[in-house]
């Protein structure tokens, strides 16, 4: 599948793409990770998670990894997800796409700095 | 724990998945969300979340399976079209005759408490529903308590002059109780009131909404206006709303009783029905064991003329014959046999493509998909099929109804075709679901349960499931049976009631009707010069043979029934001297071609001033002078003696159907006395042509009337056939429907027989090549398969046989007097069932024959 065929994600998926961009992370970790990056502004809940990593799955963004990390971290409980290389060629594409809106935001006024 | 229930919106697959996980994550955040404050916001946040997501989720999964859905469908379009088109029938029909039967039968009446209406009637022994004497009624009326309101109607018609075409019309007489009591108001204007209802009173009509429109295009201006009905001005004083019908769907004007106090001199002048509202909490037992006590008082003031005479009310759905009851029933009973077929045929071929989507389902079981998810999906793709099957049900079903509406009986105050409403879409929308349900869940849980990938590589065919498929078609091959066999009974009992010799020849032979009933024709005279000229005119036009006037056709007025006594002598019985009386001019016989056996026709000659004379039928002889020549002996009616001069065949007034019509006597036209029963005034005109259609003379005998008396309406114009045909129109209406179902069955049990054997056949290959390798000849090939198919069929045509003459015994009053065990109906029944299992059977067993046992052998 084109990676374009996905675009526009949906905010909650690429949070989650970007919260998990350098190490495999467990829901709550995500949950925090987005809150931290978002100044806590956005408060992923529980529903909205699993629901968004339930469909990542299928669509192939992400993938349940059975590496653990150091045991010490670990909970017996705990699925860890990692970002497929499909999941980064669409989040580059979102971004992309972003980078473009923000572009065209600028030139219109609607942005402050140079389009 | 509470969070762990929340989660059960969840789909099951959806939490097994993830429900430890969220309920770390939800620990954490109640962990965080310190004190009271924060775990109230936090609850409601959550619970809004789950929902919000629960119901996400679920979308989600309808989204896979309907894609997974759209993909089967064009894989296999066949499939899904036979499937639609299975259960579209199936519930077509089904909601069709129910939205028949529901109108007819079970809906109350359009009127506010109907319940709580009856009528009363007049009983003797051998009626158990005659009209009543004004006399009994004011009586009657006068010493009953279980009514909260008591009045009477008689059926009249009239001729309607003034804007537009003079136009003959079926009314009412109502008194002025009847329209308060029913409880409809008029659209616009009142009711009668009591003063209106006086003997004497200035006339005035309420018209019915259709009347209203056709005559003054839906004007309120009507109001007020002044329209001459049979020669009298009466005034508009209300439109009825169009759902209005009483006492029948025909009824187009009502106009105040009036009776006058020579109404109520005669007991025995019966014309009027009853009718009543039950005080609330009187039941129609409570008021039938009143009105007989007042009955048997009224029969000990007056024991001559009321002798054996008593009352009795019935409900307003009495006016429906057993007949339509138990033809109706029978066609709800045919729809439901056809739901149950398609039910069956729909069950055997999801169960035939369960099994055969074996492999896929194991497949996606071993990928990690629980059996809950797939059962789910198979139920979504059933129902799925099972809605667009029960669109395209409702689809039939409004196009199907108007078929119907001849089965809807006149009698009966209910419009013409039922409406759809929401019982009939509940109807429509519950059968849909449980056939969805029905053909869903069983092939689901049978083709998960347990499946797993070593089974589903396998080919064979489990006798479990064998005998299952089995058991489904018979019931189909028995539930056809029945419905051929049902309709070959009443198709025999049509024919027969056609093939009834009525007494008269129909053919080329134009009827219609001209009411000369007015006041210029109050008298005798003025009738007899209308007559003569009319029929002198009609008999000049070229092309007709003869033409004659007569009180009544017969099978259109099946009345005017009189006692007969013979030398002065009152009969023992007077039930058993009766006899049917019409007037008649000369030439009636000639133009029905009833033979005259004896002596001669009415004649010219034969003036009120002239000895009485009359021409009795046959069975008239027969039963009073047995043996002996008939001509010149007397015999006394409606109190005047005659003197018989001609003997001529008997005729079937009552109709085709009836076992028996009373002796005819023919009267001659020009000796009705004055102020005699209106009733009896020959209004009806009977013309025979040289060839052709008798329809082409209308438009000369209508200007030939129109020249004689431009006032005078010309109605009911049709060819006697049609009367005659009317006798079975409506058992056609019936057959035609019953033929449609049987039809539907036949189909639907020959598409299941086919699908059971090519199922087996496509599973048998294997052991079909084997065998073919092992030296089996086609023809043992061909044994085996159409053996299975015989077998089956053998076993549903006994079962379906069996049924079918439990089904005639309940239709007997349908029969005309055929068995139910008529042995043509029945093998005609059961040749259909084989020739539908021979055609359901072909095309598999040429598939096995041709197997080809290398192919065959390889393939696994």
């Amino acid at each position: 599948m084109e990676p374009d065929a996905l675009l526009p994600l949906p905010p909650a998926a690429f949070h989650i793409l970007m919260a998990v961009a350098d190490e495999d992370r467990h829901g709550y970790g995500i949950i925090q990770d987005v809150s931290a990056s978002t100044n806590g502004e956005l408060k992923l809940s529980a529903g909205t998670l699993y629901r968004s990593i339930q469909r990542m799955l299928e669509q192939g963004l992400l993938l349940e990894t059975r590496d653990r990390p150091a045991p010490e971290d670990d909970d017996e409980r705990r699925r860890y997800y990692r970002i497929t290389p499909f999941g980064r060629e669409v989040a580059k594409a979102e971004a992309n796409r972003l980078t473009h809106l923000v572009r065209l935001a600028r030139k219109s006024g609607f942005a402050t700095g140079r389009a | 724990m509470m969070y762990r229930a929340l989660l059960h919106l969840y789909p099951k697959s959806f939490r097994g998945e993830y429900e430890s996980e969220m309920c770390v994550v939800f620990s954490r955040r109640r962990r965080d969300a310190a004190g009271p404050f924060g775990l109230i916001p936090l609850w409601i946040e959550t619970i809004f979340d789950v929902v919000f997501n629960a119901a996400l989720v679920h979308l989600d999964l309808l989204r896979q399976d309907l894609s997974y859905f759209a993909r089967t469908l064009r894989q296999s379009p066949g499939y899904a079209l036979t499937v639609i088109g299975i259960a579209g029938l199936g519930i077509g029909a089904t909601t069709a005759a129910f939205s028949i039967t529901d109108h007819v039968l079970l809906r109350p009446l359009p009127y506010p408490d109907a319940d709580r209406l009856v009528t009363v009637w007049e009983t003797e022994p051998h009626y158990s529903r005659g009209e009543l004497s004004p006399a009994n009624y004011r009586d009657w009326k006068g010493q009953s308590k279980s009514f909260e309101a008591f009045g009477a109607y008689t059926d009249l018609s009239v001729n309607l002059v003034g804007e537009g075409e003079p136009e003959r019309l079926m009314g009412e007489v109502v008194t002025a109780e009847v329209l308060p009591l029913i409880g409809v108001k008029p659209m616009i204007g009142r009711w009668f009131t009591a003063d209106e209802d006086r003997h004497g009173a200035a006339g005035t009509v309420i018209l019915s909404y259709s009347l209203w429109q056709a005559r003054f295009g839906g004007s309120n201006a009507a109001l007020g206006k002044s329209v001459l009905l049979d020669g009298e001005p009466c005034t508009v004083i209300g439109v009825m709303p169009p759902s209005f019908a009483f006492p029948r769907r025909e009824s187009e004007i009502w106009l105040p009783s009036r009776f006058g106090p020579e109404r109520f001199e005669d007991r025995s002048d019966t014309y009027i029905v009853g009718v009543g509202r039950l005080r609330p909490g009187v039941s129609l037992e409570q008021a039938n064991a009143e009105l007989r006590l007042i009955a048997a008082q009224t029969e000990r003031q007056y024991p001559k003329e009321l002798k054996d005479v008593s009352a009795a009310a019935y409900d307003l759905r009495a006016a429906i014959s057993p007949q339509s009851k138990t033809m109706l029933s029978a066609l709800l009973g045919a729809s439901l046999c056809v739901l149950l077929i398609a039910c069956t045929n729909l069950a055997n071929l999801l169960l035939a493509r369960a099994l055969a989507r074996r492999k896929e389902l194991a497949v996606r079981r071993a990928l990690g998909a629980g059996r809950e998810r797939l059962v789910r999906q198979l139920l979504t793709e059933s129902l799925l099929l099972a809605l667009v099957g029960g669109a395209l049900g409702m689809l039939i079903a409004l196009t199907a109804t108007p078929l119907f509406a001849a089965l809807v009986p006149t009698r009966l105050p209910v419009v013409a075709l039922p409406s759809a409403d929401w019982r009939i879409l509940a109807f429509g929308a519950l059968a849909t679901v449980l056939t969805g349900l029905a053909f869903g869940v069983l092939p689901a849980l049978k083709a998960t349960g347990g499946a797993d990938l070593r089974e589903g590589s396998r080919s064979g065919v489990g006798g479990k499931k064998e005998r299952l498929r089995g058991a489904l078609v018979v019931a189909e091959i028995a539930a056809s049976v029945v419905l051929l066999v049902t309709s070959g009974l009443l198709i025999r009992a049509m024919l027969w009631i056609q093939g009834t010799d009525p007494g008269f020849r129909t053919e080329r032979v134009l009827t219609l009707v001209t009411p000369v009933t007015g006041p210029r024709y109050a008298k005798t005279v003025p009738r007899i010069a209308f007559y003569k000229r009319v029929l002198a005119d009609v008999r000049a036009l070229p092309g007709v043979e003869s033409a004659a006037y007569i009180s009544a056709l017969p099978m259109v007025w099946r009345g005017g029934i009189w006692t007969i006594t013979i030398n002065g002598q009152q009969p023992a019985d007077p039930s058993s001297q009766r006899a049917s009386i019409r007037f008649v001019t000369p030439d009636f016989y000639k133009t029905l071609a009833i033979p005259l056996h004896l002596g001669r026709d009415v004649a010219e000659s034969d003036v009120i001033a002239s000895p009485l004379i009359a021409v009795v039928s046959e069975s008239f002889v027969k039963q009073f002078w047995p043996g002996e020549n008939p001509l010149r002996k007397r015999f006394n009616t409606q109190g005047e003696d005659r003197v018989v001069v001609g003997v001529v065949g008997d005729i079937r007034v009552r109709g085709l159907e009836a076992q028996y019509s009373e002796p005819q006597v023919y009267l001659a036209y020009q000796q009705v006395r004055d102020g005699w029963f209106v009733g009896y005034i020959p209004t009806s005109l009977a013309i025979r042509t040289v060839q052709g259609d008798p329809s082409q003379i209308a438009p000369a005998v209508r200007r030939i009337i129109a020249k004689a008396e431009p006032q005078l309406p010309v109605t009911n114009v049709r060819p006697l056939s049609e009367i005659v045909a009317g006798e079975t129109a409506s058992r056609k209406a019936q057959l035609v429907v019953l033929s449609g179902f049987a039809g539907i069955a036949f189909l639907l049990a020959a598409i299941g027989i086919h699908g059971l054997l090519s199922f087996t056949v496509s599973h048998r290959t294997q052991e079909i090549g084997v065998r073919m390798a092992l030296g089996a000849t086609r023809g043992n090939i061909m044994r085996l398969i159409a053996g299975e198919a015989f077998s089956l069929a053998m076993i549903g045509i006994l079962l379906g046989a069996a049924m079918a003459y439990a089904s005639g015994l309940e239709l007997q009053s349908l029969l005309a007097g055929l068995k139910p065990n008529d042995v043509d109906a029945f093998s005609a029944g059961i040749l259909l069932s084989l020739v539908m299992t021979i055609a359901g059977s072909c095309l598999p067993a040429m598939r096995a024959v041709r197997v080809d046992p290398a192919t065959a052998l390889r393939a696994e």
